[in-house]
């Protein structure tokens, strides 16, 4: 067996592992001998709230994950994740903007349309903000750039806002949390991050190719074009309804390919599926961390990420500073 | 037997003409190396060969049809192509980099048994089987463009198109690489055409030289043919002289001016 299945099925034990103590852990620990008496009131607890919670944190990690390695494949650049990027902040300003007129609380499937257009938006500036050159400087420059208009247009819908429970709903919002979550929400994500992932995968040996340069891909026979596509709209649609549900969740997309990349190889193709599983596993472990934090409130599961994801993007940048240079 | 021709080719950057009206037939089972000084046109020529770049005006056929006719795939299997500045993104293994050859005839299942066999040949032929599992970002520039000739014989083309693969290599490895060229189109009947900067290298290696100069074919023939003193005064601005050495015509660059 070849380290890459070893790894693979090393993974998806730790995801059925790290679901169990999902269901169990919380507030309320729940032993799993008790999870199948109906009379019991934590039977509420476990498949009314954290059912739920769990399988969005897997197909959010999935999505994240896989997206963020189909960016770093396509770009060359081991830095790409949708939400070092930006990608993840315009689907959020997508988002905000139907909460903000109101629309978002009559209909879910607005805010996800809206998050999945933002992030269309996002992917396909940033390849064109990026150029043919996969340069990593330029890259991340088109990122800090859609980082910055995203923000900007989200502070501009909060400074307008009409009222402070709108405020306080975007900005809760914002920072990501898998917390309550219904599931009819997960009945509306994970179709689209299931499409969105068959969409990546597609594209996997394109992407192969592409470590030879895009004059190298097209001459094995890679349709550019069709890839491009194929990728923006794959992100838009992973990206795009896991925002929609969940808020901003960062640096799972970036953690993820990376600490994979040894164990599995670095072929772009294949680190598809590992990173998707990784994803899960990741935001999975993260969510039940938040959960058991000892606080007043739970911390939100974005901003975990974030202070965890921060010190990790910088030491990055840091051991690639030779290549940038 | 096949053939590669090109006819009439125009390619315009920014208004300026690169390629300024190129007509050549190539046959396969002959090796043919372009020459000329930098920027006359040589790299864009081999693109648009490859059926990788678009020309202003004229077209290329493979045999009756046009490259740009073709499907993709169909294309990458017929010919293929060495970028000039090879990139390699990722710290691959040099076997998983040959193996992206074949990537015009890879189905979903993945990699065949047949695939694995033509991957290891080519490895064989260019002489990098040794080096198999290392990684391609550890290996020197000479190293590299050995493994990057192996990803291309790996898609066992009609049509090899190198710009500039003997770069970078030292001159057993330029040899070996010009004796595997050579064996692949008079052993083995394939359409081998590459860019050179060496002038004595490729007579050593070429069957027939055209040498360009801004943009426009100077000479076509073979190598005693292509490469006279006017030719080379013509091209390069240099004052050279062909002398009989013992593994073919040597040209020495005695100095500037024509």
């Amino acid at each position: 067996m070849s380290r890459r299945q070893t790894t693979i099925i090393a993974l998806v034990a730790l995801t059925v592992l790290l679901s169990m103590v999902s269901m169990a852990a919380g507030r309320v620990w729940v032993p799993f001998s008790d999870w199948l008496d109906r009379g019991d009131p934590r039977w509420a607890i476990i498949f009314e709230l954290r059912l739920p919670r769990t399988i969005l944190a897997i197909g959010v990690g999935a999505a994240l994950g896989m997206s963020g390695a189909a960016m770093q494949g396509y770009t060359r650049n081991p830095l790409a994740d949708p939400g070092a990027l930006g990608v993840s902040s315009m689907a959020a300003l997508g988002a905000v903007l139907t909460l903000y007129l109101g629309a978002g609380a009559a209909e879910p499937w607005v805010i996800a349309a809206a998050a999945m257009i933002g992030a269309l938006i996002a992917v396909m500036l940033l390849l064109a903000l990026s150029g043919q050159a996969s340069s990593i400087v330029t890259f991340i420059l088109a990122g800090v750039i859609l980082q910055t208009m995203a923000g900007a247009g989200v502070a501009l819908a909060l400074s307008l806002a009409p009222n402070p429970w709108a405020v306080n709903e975007i900005i809760n919002w914002l920072m990501g949390s898998l917390a309550d979550r219904s599931l009819g929400e997960v009945q509306m994500a994970l179709p689209l991050i299931a499409a969105g992932c068959v969409m990546l995968m597609f594209i996997g040996r394109g992407l192969d190719a592409l470590t030879l340069g895009e004059t190298g891909a097209r001459s094995l026979g890679v349709n550019m074009t069709a890839t491009r596509w194929i990728l923006a709209i794959g992100v838009a649609l992973t990206a795009g309804a896991s925002v929609a549900v969940t808020g901003v969740i960062g640096f799972v997309g970036l953690i993820v390919p990376h600490l994979l990349r040894p164990l599995v190889g670095a072929r772009p193709g294949g680190l598809l599926i590992p990173s998707a599983i990784g994803g899960a596993v990741l935001v999975l472990a993260a969510d039940i961390a938040v959960r058991l934090t000892p606080a007043a409130g739970e911390v939100k599961l974005g901003v975990a990420m974030a202070v965890l994801g921060g010190p990790f993007f910088f030491a990055l940048l840091l051991s690639l500073r030779r290549r940038i240079a | 037997m096949s053939t590669l021709s090109a006819h009439d080719i125009e390619v315009r950057l920014g208004g300026k003409p690169v390629v300024a009206g190129v007509a050549a037939t190539f046959q396969s089972g002959t090796v043919t190396a372009i020459l000329g000084p930098n920027g006359a046109g040589k790299s864009t020529l081999l693109a648009c060969l490859a059926g990788l770049r678009k020309p202003n005006a004229g077209h290329v056929r493979l045999d009756e049809t046009d490259v740009l006719s073709m499907h993709a795939r169909a294309r990458a299997r017929r010919i293929g192509f060495i970028p000039q500045t090879p990139e390699v993104a990722w710290a691959v293994e040099a076997r998983i980099l040959v193996g992206l050859g074949r990537t015009p005839f890879i189905g979903s299942s993945g990699l065949s048994l047949e695939d694995a066999a033509a991957i290891d040949r080519a490895m064989e032929a260019a002489g990098v089987a040794e080096l198999a599992d290392r990684d391609v970002t550890t290996l020197s520039g000479g190293e590299r463009g050995r493994v990057l000739i192996a990803r291309a014989l790996a898609g066992d083309p009609e049509w090899l198109l190198a710009d500039e693969p003997l770069t970078g290599l030292d001159p057993g490895h330029q040899l070996d690489a010009g004796d595997l060229f050579r064996a692949m189109a008079h052993e083995q009947g394939r359409g081998v055409i590459v860019t050179l900067h060496d002038l004595s290298l490729a007579a050593r290696i070429a069957d027939r030289i055209i040498v360009m100069a801004a943009g426009k074919v100077l000479a076509d023939g073979p190598p005693g043919e292509a490469l006279s003193p006017e030719v080379m005064a013509r091209a390069y601005g240099v004052r050279a002289r062909v002398i009989e050495g013992a593994g073919g015509p040597l040209i020495e660059i005695v100095g500037r001016g024509g």
